[in-house]
């Protein structure tokens, strides 16, 4: 087992004859992922190495029947990408582009709410999934990960590779890694993805990586004290980041007294979860706890 | 991109959202100017990207040219909070019954634009919500629906605005939405929103912030932003296209990945250093950028010593280690450098690194290795044996 994809993903890419959307796709289709199509508007009955590109989603849902979709486009054309990809059906939207608008990533997230339950959006500005052993959508570097029963689910890119091949270094390997991306309004929040977790035989524990601004680790604390039979380990970046400033990813930024990782951090250990100071300090942590140590203050 | 006080107002104003007429000038000459077309008596006001402008000095009352020439000639040039006032704001002087307080933020955690409404405004609206939270309204928009007027007239009468403005506030609040939504704002605030003693209902002041992000679809606002005021290595970085932001320590941080540079950032502090900066390098880097990031870093005259923490996924360390020898070729720095490579073709970019042989250059196996070793280095220490 595994979360959101496995042998099973049908994957189907917006962007797939941009230079990049090709060249991680070929990547995904390289690793074993069921890559069936492309959508590019105006370049239907092309091909990328094989793929058959289509001019829509509904045209590539009536050939190809995708299940999964990646999106690849640039930011101004995202949004409308992600909901035509659920208006044909496709019931998980992972969205790699960076740099789309706060506002488009409203309608888009209450647009799927309200018409489109059935869809689940992972992104955007994500590394995607990679379920190891399975399959790969996304960017995320498949050589660092092991299969295994650590699930990880973070709002950083590299920042996973790093904890997770530490993990993989000391002989553990990963169920899933889910990146949610560090944008304002993510498709699925931690919450979201840890239910999953909770729900997979497979993972036995759980890594969560996340950083400065917003309140989804403060959530996720309170759903772990609540839902979680399964430990849980965190990390938090962003403790010296200063107010108001922007690192990087759009939705990292303390507000006022707001989103601070020293907030965060306490709100993870007040419901029991092991933080750890620095990504190795996590990793170590979540290797101790896997060699059958006693898990926590919990 | 945070706007200040009048670019907030002009915004205002082309949504029809009432506010005094009035001037950003630069000199006192150009107070004086102002002010006599705009009738005294006039505010002079500071316009800085920082609260607590009125307390500091920087929010004066003027009712004729000589008190004008004084208290414009204080604040032009006056420091607040590090920011330096270039620019003041001179508007007609109002008069004031209600000061009331509105703002529309994007609420993260329940993905909605969340309208706020207070009759207690013109103080801290932090300290209302804390202390007498019943006397903030909290509305949430629906972002597929917008706000209608009728909406808009019940937050009004909820937060207990007088019943004879209700209509106005309402009108105001609509308006406010107006400007968040087709300005792409991520924050929109009135304090205080005012009610004159004619029962008009008023913007005094403004807080904006737009989204970077959809600057695209404003090609008019792009030219606000506290250019002035912000530093100069950010606003270099910005028109390269690197994500760098300037902090106050003397370590330069390369990194990759937005997380991993923030992580780096906090573990360099841990072990007792202090970050001169953030950037990322992103994640597919090639040589190229990794050489104006090494310029750009070392723009910065505090930098003692600088930290390469690379975790290769897109990023390939030997084209790090390939753009760091050729920024070496040409900028040759005198300060230390630590090198942490791992992930995709590392062992290529070690082997390269030694093969170059660069003058004062460490490598570290480890992020926490690195991390010590960088703030040995700034501090002035030798490193130990096998550095």
């Amino acid at each position: 087992m595994s979360v959101l994809i496995d042998e099973r993903t049908k994957l189907c890419v917006a962007g797939i004859t941009g230079r990049e959307g090709t060249f991680h796709t070929l990547n995904n289709r390289a690793y074993g992922t069921d890559v069936v199509g492309g959508v590019t508007p105006g370049k239907g009955g092309q091909d990328v190495d094989g793929i058959p590109v289509f001019n829509s989603w509904q045209e590539a849902m009536d050939e190809v029947r995708p299940n999964t979709a990646m999106i690849f486009v640039p930011p101004r054309f995202a949004a409308d990408a992600i909901l035509e990809a659920a208006g044909a059906g496709v019931e998980l939207v992972i969205t790699i582009t960076e740099g789309i608008p706060a506002h488009d990533e409203l309608r888009v997230y209450n647009t799927l709410k309200r018409d489109h339950p059935g869809t689940r959006l992972v992104g955007p500005n994500c590394p995607g999934i990679l379920s190891p052993g399975k399959a790969n959508v996304g960017i995320i570097p498949a050589s660092f990960f092991k299969q295994g029963n650590v699930g990880v689910v973070s709002r950083s890119g590299t920042l996973t590779y790093q904890i997770g091949n530490e993990i993989a270094q000391a002989g553990f390997g990963c169920s899933s890694i889910v990146g949610i991306g560090g944008d304002p309004v993510p498709g699925s929040s931690f919450v979201d993805i840890l239910e999953l977790f909770e729900a997979d035989e497979e993972t036995e524990l759980v890594v969560l990586s996340g950083e400065i601004g917003g309140s989804a680790e403060e959530e996720a604390a309170a759903y772990i004290a609540e839902h979680m039979s399964k430990p849980v380990v965190a990390y938090i970046a962003g403790f010296t980041a200063p107010a108001g400033k922007q690192m990087g990813h759009a939705g990292a930024i303390v507000s006022g007294s707001s989103g601070t990782a020293a907030a965060k951090a306490e709100a993870l250990e007040a419901k029991g979860v092991r933080v750890g100071r620095t990504p190795t300090e996590a990793a170590q942590i979540a290797v101790e706890v896997l060699g059958g140590s006693s898990i926590s203050a919990a | 991109m945070d706007l200040l006080e009048y670019q907030g107002k002009q915004l205002f104003a082309r949504h029809g959202l009432r506010v005094s007429s009035g001037e950003a000038v630069k000199t006192v000459e150009g107070a004086v100017e102002a002010a006599a077309e705009i009738g005294y008596p006039v505010v002079v006001k500071a316009q800085v990207l920082i609260g607590g402008r009125g307390k500091a000095g920087g929010v004066k009352l003027a009712d004729d040219e000589a008190s004008l020439r004084e208290h414009a000639g204080n604040i032009l040039g006056m420091e607040i909070k590090g920011h330096t006032v270039r620019t003041v704001w001179i508007e007609h002087a109002s008069d004031i019954a209600s000061e009331y307080y509105a703002s529309i933020l994007l609420d993260r955690s329940a993905k909605k634009p969340l309208l706020m409404f207070s009759i207690e405004g013109g103080v801290d609206i932090e300290e209302v919500a804390e202390q007498t939270p019943e006397k903030l309204i909290r509305h949430h928009i629906d972002p597929l629906a917008g706000l209608s007027h009728e909406e808009a007239l019940q937050v009004a009468r909820e937060g207990k605005a007088d019943e004879d403005i209700l209509g106005g506030v309402a009108d105001a609040l609509v308006a406010l939405y107006e400007v968040w939504l087709e300005e792409d704002a991520t924050l929109a605030e009135i304090n205080p929103l005012i009610v004159t003693p004619e029962r008009e209902v008023k913007a005094l002041d403004s807080k904006v912030s737009l989204d970077g992000n959809a600057l695209y679809r404003h090609p008019e606002n792009q030219g606000l932003s506290d250019s002035e005021n912000e530093d100069p290595l950010e606003r270099r970085a910005k028109e390269e296209g690197v994500q760098y932001v300037k902090l106050d320590g003397d370590i330069g941080i390369l990194g990759n990945g937005a997380g991993l540079v923030m992580s780096t950032l906090d573990v360099v502090a841990q072990a007792g250093g202090s970050p001169a900066n953030f950037l990322d390098a992103g994640g597919g880097s090639n040589a190229e950028t990794i050489k104006q990031a090494v310029d750009l870093i070392l723009a910065n005259k505090a930098v003692k010593a600088v930290l390469f923490n690379i975790f290769g996924g897109i990023t390939r360390c030997d084209e790090v280690a390939e753009g760091l020898i050729a920024a070496f070729g040409e900028i040759k720095p005198t300060v230390p450098f630590v090198v942490r490579l791992d992930g995709t073709n590392d062992e290529e970019g070690r082997r390269l690194l030694a093969e170059a042989a660069l003058p004062n250059v460490h490598p570290a196996k480890t992020m926490n290795e690195a991390a010590e070793k960088v703030v040995a280095l700034a501090a002035g220490q030798p490193l130990g044996a096998g550095a």
